[in-house]
């Protein structure tokens, strides 16, 4: 016969009858919250690789911290291959008496290779007619183009002019598109493009500036990859090359870090959705049981039982799975808004990858839960339409969820591609539900055997609660769970977070000057002077790379830490000073005495040692500008950074490094009213950096934020399945309780007496959820501060108290609420009903 | 009972009427035939020192003793006795829904406990109808649907038409789309014998069938259980605590601690 048709009449009226929302709900938040983070990924994705030589400028780019031999551009023209050059360095514009830090990139004819630039002149954005055209050319001699938020800042038009450094230009153009703006998190101030012979004019090109030398190539890729090849060998200190395979290594990690958290969320809701599957069709099985014997009577064999239902589940399965898929269509858009300053670009549009994970994770969440009951209902004996006492069995449970389980897993490591991360989930809630369900094993019989001298309530309730054992352990388990999710959400995370949001103490420094001259240290000193500003202290700064250390020489290749490699790969400063800094701890070795003035001796920063392995002894190998510079550490020491006042990671005494290039350093603090001062100090040192420590810090909490409401908006997710769990918990012995009260009321049992004891049971079981939740979420919290966000979780003891507490009522007026209106009709209707 | 209208016999009436006198005259030559070539008799059901046991915990419980019975084809069977003499558990058994400790069933000659349970289930659709005491309608079937769900298991093709007919011939056909939860227990029942003989079934087997019901109900239920017997010249088998309509099946089988008690 036809079973799927039949399996679709069934189907209709279980949706009718509201069987299968709790099933539907799991599915669909479940499958949201991958997909949400699955398209997410896949666009993020797609952007970095298919996009990556638009966000390159080039197909590949030298990167130098000093002007680049000009055998490079004679080796690419001789290849057949297109060359532009750029540099690129921040440095302050003015406009009237406003002045802005900005990042400047001085361009030559050919720029951008690759990717597109895109302008336009009108500054308002009012005509919409007016629309922006490809660039195909750079900035004319002494003029400039602006970054849309540095127009916006200086309302800036056509014809305008502004200072950059020593240099007036002209405005000519407002950029719409810059093929090399690309994902990132902070981007120093707004971007200014101006063209490279301008370059002397602003006087910006100086000793110990941070500039990067970029030569772009592009061509065809054969002579690009010999190219590669050839300039490989020839790469100096302080080069690279920078091509779309190795674009943006720390961006990518960082993003794909966040991907991570993301999905560890959203593995969250679907494991929590797991086990809301298994309670609903443990439900949905139980309410099946007679359809099934009738069935049977009637002639169906168990192999069609089970096409039935397999039907059944699947057609449920694909649409609710597509439902989610939509509802994480929708998702991902809102999880890209809410990160719009992490990603800047234009994000392409998804592959169905994400659709076809989501459909499957949909598929193995209800058929791995569900099926294993399912092959149970198959058996269910003929006989059980004359003698309603007879169940199933539960041969198939076990083995199934441990099916089920291990395809998720599967599913799982698949997804996150960390069989680390992945697995540290699954082996969690399987830990996790093994304690809960020996514990609460415990709890419930020492429970039983202990308060059943209190009598009244107490006594049928426990009574009721260790006759069902076993579902009591189910029904507080999955309690735990829902609500380990929900204090998770709610009280560990702004625990955490709130560690996440510094802010600056009144009177610490909030203005790095950076890029000072020798020769402006005394002018410097009278114009804070003559502004009444508190002398800050100066220090030197020697532009350093670090070689080898005892005669190794280091590579970033010898380290798998990124942030050692950044360190290893770019210059640092060195710094002298004759004292500590009073924020300063020495933690091991000695600070020096007058005696080691001019010992070529140094203190390192303790954090910075350990990560790129260097201890008391050894000696550390720097290239300053060409010359060989060798120093023993001597000291180690503790810095406060929190104070943000100028440290060094290197040091060394007075009489050892001065006659290298120096620039010098300093930080001050500059009250909200006296800002003008900035405007004045630019305008009589135009090469000076100025950075605006408080614009930055406001701009990681930006970012921070950002992160922040993406994760929350992902837990969402998890949240709604905890939600569910709670629900499908409550309501699996709903069928059961009623009747059995029914039976009670029969026997003559009071209203009173019934709920009493059902409030007694209730309590009694979110108690032990509560606790089991305030467990679970505390090692939770525990786990995460430590391994993702580098905090230590202090215990709170309020989650257990309101755990517990929220774990009772909940239950309490859930199960109550779920209960109650049955006894208000009369007990017959009742058992007529469900018997 | 003659009814004009206008002159005219009424035409349904007419039909009915003449539906009946056949089937009188079928039914007394069909038994005529049958008691009487004794040779050619061939028990529908056929049980053989059938007992059953139960283990529960330490003690063995004897349910079913020693019983033996023939059912022949055509014949209306009570099985009466006390509550826990074991009836239901004799139904379950000659219907194959259980298996016995000891003994044997044949079902229209065949060995029921000697096919596994697919074979015997697929015994049941093709010859068996049940009626219960609980009704048992699939909750999530409307009424018409619910009839059909036998012929659809058995793969029929005019599933809808033949329902239609039944549930006509029980006089529900103006509750085809209603789920049993917006029926009478009486309606259900209805329902319920509609699905029972839908696949015209050889043997009837019910449980208490009025058990659920009130005397009206009942006896209405019980009336139209003979009726469709008789027309359909099924066998019937039914278990009930009623003298009355014990008394109107051709034969009573008394059930006494598990043992037989023939009369
Ligand atoms: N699986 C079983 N386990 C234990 N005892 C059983 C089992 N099945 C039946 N019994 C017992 O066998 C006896 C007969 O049961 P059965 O249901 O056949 O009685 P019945 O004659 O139909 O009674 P009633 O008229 O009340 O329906 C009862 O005492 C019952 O408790
Ligand atoms: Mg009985």
């Amino acid at each position: 016969m036809n079973f799927i048709k039949l399996s679709l009449r069934m189907l209709r009226r279980d949706l009718y009858a509201g069987e299968l929302y709790i099933l539907i709900v799991a599915l669909v938040v479940a499958v949201g919250g991958m997909t949400t983070v699955g398209f997410f990924a896949d666009r993020v994705q797609l952007a970095l690789s298919r996009q990556g030589d638009q966000l390159l400028g080039a197909d590949l780019i030298v990167v130098s911290d000093h002007p680049l031999s000009k055998h490079y551009t004679d080796k690419a023209i001789q290849l057949g291959l297109n060359t532009s050059t750029a540099l690129k360095f921040p440095s302050m514009v003015t406009k009237g008496d406003n002045s802005i830090l900005v990042g400047i990139k001085a361009v030559t004819t050919g720029y951008p290779l690759r990717g597109e630039l895109r302008i336009t002149n009108d500054f308002e954005g009012t005509s919409p007619l007016l629309r922006d055209r490809i660039a195909n050319t750079i900035p004319s001699p002494g003029s400039v183009w602006v970054g849309e938020k540095l127009a916006a800042r200086f309302s800036l038009k056509e014809g305008d002019k502004i200072d950059v450094g020593t240099a007036s230009l002209t405005v000519e153009s407002m950029i719409t598109q810059e093929p090399d703006y690309s994902i990132g998190f902070i981007n120093l101030g707004p971007r200014v493009l101006i063209n490279a012979i301008d370059l002397p004019a602003t006087g910006l090109i100086q000793q110990g500036s941070r500039i990067s030398y970029r030569l772009l190539v592009g061509g065809d890729a054969g002579s690009i990859q010999v190219f590669r090849n050839w300039i490989k060998a020839h790469l100096e200190l302080g080069e690279r090359i920078e091509g779309i395979r190795d674009a943006r290594p720390e961006i990518k990690a960082a993003l794909e870090r966040a991907e991570k958290f993301l999905n560890l969320a959203a593995m969250a809701s679907v494991v929590l959705a797991a086990a809301a599957v298994a309670l609903a069709t443990r439900r949905f099985i139980l309410r099946h049981l007679d359809g099934c014997a009738v069935m049977r009577c009637l002639g169906i064999r168990q192999a069609e039982i089970l096409y039935i239902y397999l039907y059944h589940f699947i057609i449920l399965g694909i649409v609710a799975s597509s439902l989610g898929c939509l509802l994480g269509l929708m998702g991902q858009e809102a999880l890209v808004f809410s990160l719009s300053t992490m990603v800047d670009v234009e994000l392409p549009w998804p592959s169905l990858f994400p659709v076809i994970h989501g459909l499957l994770t949909g598929m193995v969440l209800l058929l791995g839960f569900a099926i294993p009951p399912l092959l149970n209902l198959r058996s269910v004996p003929a006989l059980r339409v004359l003698r309603r006492d007879i169940g199933i069995s539960n041969t198939h449970s076990l083995t199934g969820y441990i099916l089920g389980l291990t395809v998720l897993s599967g599913l799982f490591l698949w997804k996150a591609g960390d069989v680390r991360l992945g697995s540290l989930v699954i082996i969690g809630f399987i830990v996790a539900i093994a304690i809960f369900s020996l514990l609460g094993y415990f709890l419930i019989k020492i429970l039983s055997s202990t308060c059943s001298k209190l009598g009244g309530s107490w006594n049928y309730g426990l009574a009721s609660i260790w006759r069902r054992a076993n579902t009591s352990i189910v029904q507080t388990v999955a309690l735990g769970l829902g609500l380990m999710a929900l204090l998770t959400l709610t009280l560990i995370r702004s625990d955490l977070l709130q560690n996440w949001h510094t802010s600056l103490p009144t009177n610490t420094p909030n203005r790095f000057l950076v890029n000072i001259q020798e020769d402006q240290l005394q002018p410097l000193k009278v114009f804070f002077s003559q502004h009444n500003i508190k002398q800050p202290e100066i220090h030197p700064m020697v532009r350093a790379r670090l070689t080898s250390i005892n005669d190794k020489i280091v590579s970033p290749e010898d380290y798998s830490n990124l942030r050692a490699k950044r360190l290893v790969k770019r210059e640092f400063n060195l710094s002298w000073a004759r004292e500590i800094n009073s924020d300063n701890q020495i933690v091991d070795g000695q600070w020096w005495q007058r005696k080691d003035m001019g010992e070529a001796v140094l203190s390192m920063e303790e954090g910075i040692a350990k990560t790129i392995g260097v201890r008391l002894g050894d000696t550390l190998t720097y290239d300053i500008a060409g010359n060989v510079f060798s120093a023993v550490v001597t000291s180690v020491r503790k810095v406060n950074w929190d104070s943000f006042r100028v440290n060094f990671f290197a040091v060394t005494p007075p009489g050892v490094l001065e006659k290298y290039p120096t620039s010098y350093i300093t930080s001050f603090y500059l009250p909200k009213n006296r800002i003008d001062i900035i405007d004045q100090l630019i305008i009589t040192f135009p090469n000076l950096l100025v950075i605006d420590v408080e614009a930055i810090i406001i701009q990681v909490q930006k970012v921070i934020e950002q992160v922040t409401k993406a994760v929350e908006f992902v837990f969402l997710f998890t949240l709604l399945a905890g939600l569910v769990v709670l629900y499908a918990a409550i309501i699996s012995t709903q069928d059961e309780r009623i009747y059995e009260a029914a039976i009670f009321r029969i026997l003559g049992a009071k209203r009173r007496q019934l709920i009493s004891a059902w409030v007694v049971e209730f309590a009694i079981l979110g108690g032990i959820a509560g606790l089991f939740a305030a467990m679970g979420a505390s090692s939770l919290g525990y786990v995460i501060g430590k391994y993702t966000l580098n905090l230590t979780y202090t215990f709170n003891l309020w989650i257990w108290f309101i755990g517990i507490f929220a774990g009772i009522t909940g239950a309490m007026i859930a199960g109550l609420m779920g209960t109650r209106g049955s006894l208000s009709s009369p007990p017959i209707l009742v058992l007529g009903k469900i018997g | 009972m003659v009814v004009f209208v206008g002159g005219e016999l009424e035409p349904t009436l007419l039909y009915v009427l003449l539906e009946i006198a056949t089937n009188r005259i079928l039914n007394t030559t069909k038994k005529f035939f049958m008691t009487d070539n004794l040779i050619m008799r061939q028990p529908i059901v056929q049980a053989i020192s059938l007992a059953k046991q139960v283990r529960n915990s330490e003690i063995q419980l004897t349910i079913l003793q020693d019983i033996n019975l023939d059912v022949n084809a055509g014949e209306a069977v009570s099985i009466v006795g006390a509550s826990g003499s074991g009836k239901s558990t004799l139904l379950g058994l000659l219907a194959g829904l259980d298996t016995p400790t000891s003994g044997k069933v044949y079902l229209n000659g065949k060995d029921i406990f000697a096919l596994n349970e697919d074979e015997r289930a697929e015994l049941r659709g093709s010859m068996l109808g049940f009626v219960f005491q609980s009704f048992q309608l699939l909750p999530m079937l409307t009424a018409v649907e619910n009839v059909m769900l036998p012929l659809e298991l058995a793969g029929t093709n005019n599933a809808h038409t033949v329902a239609l007919e039944l549930l006509e011939r029980v006089g529900l056909d103006m509750r085809l789309k209603h789920y049993p939860k917006q029926l009478s227990g009486g309606e259900q029942q209805r329902v319920a014998i509609a699905r029972a003989y839908v696949t015209s079934p050889k043997l009837l087997l019910a449980d208490e069938p009025t058990g659920n019901l009130d005397l009206a109900t009942g006896s209405q239920i019980i009336d139209l259980m003979f009726e469709l017997n008789r027309e359909r010249g099924a066998t019937l088998i039914l278990v009930t605590h009623d003298e009355a309509i014990s008394s109107r099946c051709t034969r009573q089988i008394h059930l006494v601690g598990g043992k037989l008690n023939a009369d």
